[in-house]
């Protein structure tokens, strides 16, 4: 295949993409780590597509590498979307290993520890390269008034992402939705429990008007 | 750069970055300034803070530095300036014009043992081992 040939194919599937009307929008799920993205993320993938994304774990962390689920079409009020999911690694500016040496030997957690840092910065790479629009879980029975918060959704908005934030584990007693909205009055904030399933098709509402 | 330096064996040295040094640099000799203070245990204060893009980088080379025993990543905290600003802490230290961006206070996560903010203060606890 000459040159030229190998030039107007490329071209051409350039074009394609471009002009291709249902290239499925890649929603990153965000968040600081062990809110409950990979809970939710199996839980659309389940309701939608039949099977999961990855592992969930009351250990921080057990999330170390972007996984992305494609076209997941999610159905609403005569609404249809359909979006690839990617279960980012939750984000934090610290790693100790030290951390989960009571869950596992030292060797473990220090693997654990550096997995984690890489994934963290794989999922800011994919935040400012790879997606087209935001859902941010957080735990909503924790302060969400941290500086990574803060930093995350900054980026986000300069970024001109769309953004829902999710309110996750509504379910806890101690969880406090409007301390969500309170801190982040801009946005669209949704109350869920992604382990109970509670309030699921106020959020598949919401991904497809968002997103769709 | 304006630096309060104390040597002696437990002394905490905060560097002060004024805007105007920042204004010079490039996002990721920003990024070097400073992690290599922060490396040497000290808390860097920025007087204009960082862009949402240089903040994304701050974490992702963050992330690629720390190691076991050694370096467990940063504590970071930005301070919102209000309109009045005019007898700002910084302002009256640095002199020259008033900054329109965030205070931030960085420093090592190993050493500070909280970072804590409230509406008009950040207090850092520096633990001196
Ligand atoms: N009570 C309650 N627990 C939840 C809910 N969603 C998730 N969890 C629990 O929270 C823990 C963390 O869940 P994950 O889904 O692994 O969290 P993650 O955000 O993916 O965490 P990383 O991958 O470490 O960043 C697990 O023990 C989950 O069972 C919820 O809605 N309610
Ligand atoms: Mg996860």
């Amino acid at each position: 295949m000459g040159l030229f040939t190998g030039l107007r194919h490329s071209i051409s599937r350039v074009t394609d993409r471009l002009f291709s009307e249902q290239e499925p929008k890649r929603i990153g799920i965000y968040g600081p780590p062990n809110a409950g993205k990979t809970t939710l993320a199996n839980r659309i993938a389940r309701d939608w597509t039949g099977d999961a994304i990855g592992k969930e774990s009351h250990i921080p962390h057990e999330t170390r590498r972007a996984r992305r689920k494609e076209g997941v079409e999610i159905e609403r009020n005569g609404k249809s979307v359909t979006i690839d999911i990617v279960d980012t690694p939750g984000v934090t500016t610290k790693v100790d290993y030290e951390e989960f040496t009571d869950e596992m030997d030292k060797d473990d957690a220090i693997r654990r520890s550096r997995e984690a840092t890489e994934g963290v910065a794989e999922a800011m790479h994919w935040l400012r390269e790879d997606v087209d629009g935001v859902i941010y879980v957080l735990d909503s029975a924790e302060d969400p008034i941290t500086q990574v918060n803060t930093m995350l959704i900054g980026i986000i908005e300069s970024r001109d992402l769309p953004v829902l934030i999710f309110a996750n584990k509504i379910d806890l007693e101690e969880s406090s939705v409007k301390r969500i909205e309170d801190a982040f009055p801009q946005h669209e904030t949704v109350p869920l429990s992604a382990k109970e399933g509670d309030n699921m098709d106020e959020v598949y509402e919401n991904i497809a008007e968002y997103f769709g | 750069m304006a630096e309060a330096t104390k040597t002696g064996d437990d002394g905490v040295q905060i560097d002060l970055i004024s805007g105007q040094r920042m204004d010079e640099l490039t996002t990721m000799e920003k990024i070097r300034l400073i992690l290599d203070g922060v490396h040497d245990g000290n808390i860097v204060i920025l007087e204009e803070g960082l862009t949402p893009d240089e903040e994304s980088k701050l974490i992702e080379v963050t992330m690629g530095e720390i190691s076991p025993d050694e370096f467990n990543g940063i504590e970071i905290e930005t301070y919102p300036r209000s309109e009045t600003r005019s007898s700002s802490l910084l302002g009256r230290l640095m002199g020259g014009e008033e900054p329109t961006a965030k205070l931030t206070v960085i420093g090592p996560a190993n050493q500070i043992e909280t970072l804590h903010k409230d509406e008009s203060l950040i207090s850092a606890l520096v633990s001196r081992n």
